[in-house]
């Protein structure tokens, strides 16, 4: 039986890479790829913890963060194409109408 | 086993009429072209929610919905803030971007996401409800899809605010394990028996990140000006006042009932937060030339000032915070109000010499800047001296001595366009206004509030 330690370890560190990801990276759709990175680094947790706390309600979770996630990426690859539409560009150094 | 017996719905009454509409002006839109009708519709609903709101009190849904006093005032507050936001919209929406209805029907579905915020007796629910606002007010930023500045608030505002869904995911994800529960009732009481631990400390920073984010609280405010600046007028003005609002919904039943047992620990951090969110505001503002700007960074230092009330931790000081979020959404959708009145208004230069022009319309900028600053004898003095003197009452007279200096800082940027209007005199053309009946209805509601508040601050206090 694996320890739980290590699946909360595995969340902790892709969550960590998300992180990094939407930090560094400059193009608006690697950065929602991180941010998804981090969202699935979540429910890895959360199914983990259902399954030690012999518990169901963490898997039900799992469910509601998927199905936000797709409603979001829906939402946002819409705004980022009305964007692409515009600019021409989804890098985020072109993306700076506003300042201060 | 048996099946769970039906929910009562009568808690959940508000939201049901509330997302009804919203899903009913959805289709209506097809058919009605006529605004004013779909306008009227919104209000019905509003004016329906605030009728059943005092029936509709109890929890609900296995224990996960509660409506209480706390969230009816907070119901009550995103009400005003949606009424206001469609009075003011009905023109200028229009003329910014016609035929299209959907954003009468996002305005509701975010307020109903807020109003399910403000009752979530669990995590979960609050999380969708959470989602609900966020992703309708994403699509509120981008509404004008021509308009390059529009897309870049929206896409700004949905970058941040999905990156800061995340860290609250975190933080109730690792709830979740400490308790086994999602439940902040019993969070709170299970965490009462054990002894802080480095992973609940963890939790509860990644939720403070998140809803730092929210309510645009420095360091986490960078978005806010970008958003504010290039969302549709107002859809600006109801960002300010409705998710702001929600935000400090959550914290003060995150805080004050689930991390009960580490109220020492987020308080520090909320210490931190409040105090760089009031420099930050209001340092910054001072050196905007676009009004909406400064009126963001004004939202983010008003952010600063409710912080402490969160922080002084007492039912006293909760209570003038939800006071001082109401009279904020008066004086707020008022300023917002008359910026989309002056159609070239968005410049601070633009209202040079406009007492000269439009004296009337001077003058009650006037009394919305002096509410906003704080002096009396306006609302926005009442709910200062309200919120300090329960901080002070606290014990946290060095952080209301720093408030008060930031405060008497941001006298200078909103009376910088006081003295615009009187005492300078204008170069270009004057300034043409756009009235419009429901544009004048808010106006004057909003100035009748701000005045009768600050003569009269029982109307709220109490």
């Amino acid at each position: 039986m694996i320890p739980l330690s290590w699946y909360i370890g595995l969340s902790a560190v892709i969550f960590i890479i998300g992180l990094i990801g939407f930090l560094v990276r400059r193009n608006l759709i690697i950065m929602f790829m991180s941010i998804e990175l981090m969202l699935n680094s979540i429910n890895i947790s959360l199914v983990a913890f259902s399954h030690y706390l012999q518990d169901i309600k963490g898997q039900i979770i799992v469910f509601f963060i998927i199905t936000v996630a797709a409603a979001e990426a829906a939402i946002g690859l819409a705004i980022l194409v009305a964007l692409f539409r515009n600019k021409n560009s989804i890098h985020t150094d072109d993306i700076a109408e506003m300042k201060g | 086993m048996n099946p769970l017996p039906f929910p009562d719905l009568m808690p959940f009454a508000p939201e049901i009429i509330m997302l009804s509409a919203a899903t009913l002006l959805l289709m209506l839109e097809l058919f009605v072209k006529n605004r004013t009708i779909i306008s009227a519709i919104c209000l019905a609903a509003s004016m329906g929610v605030i009728l059943i709101l005092p029936q509709s009190q109890g929890i609900t849904f296995n224990g996960m919905f509660i409506n209480d006093g706390y969230s009816m005032y907070f119901k009550i507050i995103f009400i005003v803030g949606l009424v206001m936001t469609i009075l003011i919209s009905l023109k200028y929406i229009d003329r910014e971007r016609p035929q299209r209805g959907e954003y009468y029907s996002l305005l509701l579905f975010a307020t109903s996401g807020m109003m399910i915020m403000a009752s979530s007796k669990d995590l979960v629910v609050l999380f969708l409800g959470l989602e609900l606002m966020a992703l309708s007010t994403y699509i509120l930023a981008g509404i004008k899809p021509l308009n390059i500045k529009s897309n870049e608030a929206a896409i700004k505002y949905f970058m941040l605010g999905a990156f800061s869904s995340a860290f609250f995911l975190y933080g109730l994800a690792l709830l979740y394990g400490l308790t086994g529960s999602t439940d902040i009732y019993q969070i709170s009481e299970r965490l009462r028996q054990t002894e802080p631990t480095l992973p609940l400390i963890l939790s509860m920073i990644m939720i403070v990140v998140a809803f730092s984010f929210k309510i645009a609280a420095a360091p986490f405010h960078m978005w806010a000006p970008d958003v504010y600046e290039g969302s549709p007028t107002s859809v600006t003005a109801f960002m300010s006042v409705g998710p702001k609002a929600a935000g400090f919904a959550v914290i003060g039943r995150v805080f004050y009932v689930a991390f009960e047992s580490i109220q020492s620990d987020w308080s520090i951090a909320l210490i931190v937060i409040a105090v760089l969110t009031m420099a930050v505001g209001n340092i910054l503002a001072l050196c905007q030339r676009n009004i909406k700007r400064m009126l963001a960074y004004s939202s983010i230092a008003h952010a600063g000032y409710m912080l402490i009330g969160i922080i002084a931790g007492t039912s006293e000081s909760l209570h003038s915070v939800l006071n001082y979020l109401l009279i904020y959404a008066f004086m707020n959708m008022g300023a917002f109000a008359i910026v989309i009145l002056l159609e070239k208004g968005e410049d601070i230069e633009d209202y040079n010499g406009l007492a000269r022009s439009h004296p009337i319309v001077a003058a009650i900028m006037l009394v919305f800047m002096f509410s906003l600053v704080g002096i009396p004898p306006t609302a926005g003095f009442v709910a200062k001296f309200n919120l300090f003197l329960a901080a002070i009452n606290a014990g946290y007279l060095w952080l209301v001595i720093v408030a008060v200096i930031f405060s008497s800082i941001s006298a200078f940027y909103y009376l910088r366009i006081v003295m615009n209007m009187y005492m300078r005199d204008n170069i270009s053309e004057t300034p043409e206004i756009l009235l419009s009946p429901s544009l004048g209805i808010a106006i004057f509601v909003s100035l009748v509030m701000v005045v009768a508040i600050g003569i009269v601050p029982s109307l709220v206090v109490g």
